[in-house]
């Protein structure tokens, strides 16, 4: 298998999900499957191609990328949310949320 | 009261401006309908009665004004449920956002209400938009209208079922993999999704964000273009939204396809695709032709490798973007006895099986010592994939392919095999990946009259282009050919 049971585990702290015993086991099965099907990427020689993390808007128009017009000016702006976002927490005293005790682990 | 049973964009407005039906009377028509064929489908999640009747009665005053109406004044449309609106539940089919309320609109949802629409409600999803068939809500499968036996498609699924059955005239969808476009193609209806920065984001729930688009189903090709020009520009609030000119796409359309040169690429028409999909998209593509477009065949030697590249890519920035949901701020929180205690208890009860497994998988491409292995070289085939289409559009003007590899799949027939679904996404990832704009269009019906999708694909900010091709194939007939 790719995958041990270990790494399954491993992965599901880093993601912070509490998987049953079953679950653990079935997961491991099928990223096992689609892990060995993505293999197939290791066909391509890649060697030289540069990552393509995001489509570029204006790759033929380097000019306008230059002047990034989607962004706007750095300025503040009046934000009165607070409330707003609160109002939507299991737990919130103004203008906090309130969680569990954090220094155990 | 009307007696029409089938509605239009401009048939909306033309009924509104001579008054044959008000916004209101339009909008109770449609809830009377949704009343009866939803339960059986479960295509809707929320409705806004209050909100439609409010935007309704400020489009009827309008009319009794005598002021000129905007281009979606009164059209009944659904809004898949991972868009945000004010004061309406906001689920993305998921458990943990169960009760979640959103404090603001999307800037498709408000650009829509400016031109005129009326929100029916929220409409039934996959969880987070992971998944092609619509199994993967919390809140149950969608049936698709067309053969209630079947799926939808997804992840859009409710988005395409209203529309295909009648219970809005118009709908927003999203698409990250396919998610407007196959479920488009299994309920037999125009599913487009735009170019990558096309259409504003804000407001909409990420699934993976250098993927994620939204888009409109319509029941035919004028609305999609009223639709998409309503929703499409720079919106300031979205930074990956681009300031790149909105075509006139009403005009784009009338426009004839004569001349235009079509792509055909053999890598589409390989094994695993169903021989009479295959059979009417090839019959599609030969109407195109009988119309004066050029047919050129091409080669697009990476698509093989689309699927596997979308799947580490989309669950990695999945993992990142659904690290948010951890019962402090919004949503679903089940007590613990630490605060990551809490956020394991609170994941682990909220959300559901594709989603955790795609979090699991994008977490191990991203984890130390793997990343190189399948992240780095996974965005490396995207630009591969990219560089596909971009060489294909210096000698076409779109590319035509199939939708899906089969019409609509029977409810429960692939959901036990999360890699079989997987790679059922063949040949719309590929557009996904490069970031060009896709339409499925209606193409027929297979004997046992499942609907049958064609797709058609052009250059970055090419829409009208996309449209224009589309519309000349409605007008031939292709949709039923």
């Amino acid at each position: 298998m790719k995958i041990s049971r270990e790494e399954v585990l491993r992965v599901a702290e880093l993601a912070h999900l509490e998987l049953s015993p079953e679950e653990i086991d079935t997961y491991r099965g099928q990223l096992d499957e689609i892990l060995s099907y993505i293999d197939k990427l290791k066909e391509l020689e890649v060697t030289g191609v540069e990552p393509m993390a995001q489509v570029n808007f204006h790759s033929d128009a380097p000019q306008v990328a230059e002047s990034h017009p989607e962004l706007r000016e750095d300025v503040l702006r009046r934000c009165d949310v607070a409330d707003a976002v609160l109002a939507r927490a299991t737990d919130a005293e103004k203008p906090f949320f309130r969680v569990p005790k954090v220094i155990e682990r | 009261m009307s007696a029409q049973t089938s509605w239009t964009v401009a048939g909306v407005r033309e009924a509104l401006a001579s008054k044959k039906v008000s916004a209101k009377e339009l909008a109770s028509e449609f809830y009377v309908r949704i009343e009866k064929r939803n339960p059986e489908l479960n295509a809707y999640l929320t409705l806004s009665p209050e909100r439609a009747y409010e935007q309704a009665a400020r489009i009827d005053a309008a009319v009794s004004r005598g002021e000129a109406l905007p281009v979606l004044a009164g059209v009944p449309i659904a809004v898949k449920d991972v868009i945000s609106t004010t004061g309406i539940r906001t689920t993305c089919g998921s458990k943990i956002l169960e009760n979640y309320v959103p404090p603001y609109d999307a800037t498709t949802v408000e650009r829509l209400e400016r031109a005129g629409a009326v929100i029916l409600g929220k409409t039934n999803c996959d969880e987070f938009a992971m998944g092609s068939s619509n199994e993967n809500s919390a809140y149950g499968p969608v049936r698709n209208p067309v053969a209630t036996d079947r799926v939808p498609g997804g992840s859009s699924g409710g988005s395409a079922a209203v529309v295909a059955a009648g219970l809005a005239v118009a709908s927003l969808g999203t698409d990250t993999g396919g998610s407007i476009r196959q479920p488009g193609s299994f309920c037999g209806i125009p599913g487009l999704m735009p170019t990558y920065g096309r259409v504003s984001r804000y407001g909409l729930v990420a699934f993976a964000s250098s993927l994620d688009k939204i888009g409109p189903f319509t029941g035919n090709i004028a609305d999609t273009a009223a639709v998409l020009g309503a929703i499409a520009g720079h919106d300031p609030n979205d930074s990956t939204s681009a300031a790149v000119p909105v075509e006139n796409y009403l005009a784009e359309i009338e426009k004839p396809a004569k001349g235009m040169r079509i792509g055909v690429p053999e890598d589409y028409f390989g094994e695993g695709l169903d021989p009479e999909v295959k059979e009417k998209v090839q019959a599609g593509i030969a109407l195109l032709e009988s119309l004066g477009c050029q047919r050129i065949p091409l080669q697009m030697p990476h698509t093989d490798y689309a699927i596997a590249a979308y799947y580490i890519i989309a669950t990695a920035e999945a993992s990142s973007n659904l690290a948010r949901y951890d019962g402090v701020r919004y949503g679903l929180r089940v007590p613990g006895s630490t605060l990551i205690d809490m956020y394991r208890k609170t994941r682990e009860r909220g959300f559901g099986p594709e989603v955790k497994r795609r979090i699991m998988l994008g977490t191990y491409a991203l984890s130390s010592g793997y990343y190189d292995a399948y992240y780095l070289r996974a965005q490396k085939v995207r630009a591969l994939i990219a560089r596909d289409f971009s060489d294909a559009f210096q000698k076409v003007d779109a590319i035509l392919t199939p939708t899906a590899p089969t019409p609509a799949f029977r409810i429960g027939e692939k959901s036990s095999d999360p890699l079989q679904m997987y790679l059922a996404d063949i040949y719309t990832v590929t557009g996904s990946l490069a970031g060009v704009p896709g339409i499925s269009v209606p193409c027929g019906k297979t004997k046992a009259g499942l609907p049958v999708g064609m797709q058609i694909f052009g250059p970055h900010f090419r829409e009208g282009s996309v449209l224009r091709l589309a519309r000349a194939f409605e007008n031939a007939g292709g949709f039923t050919i």
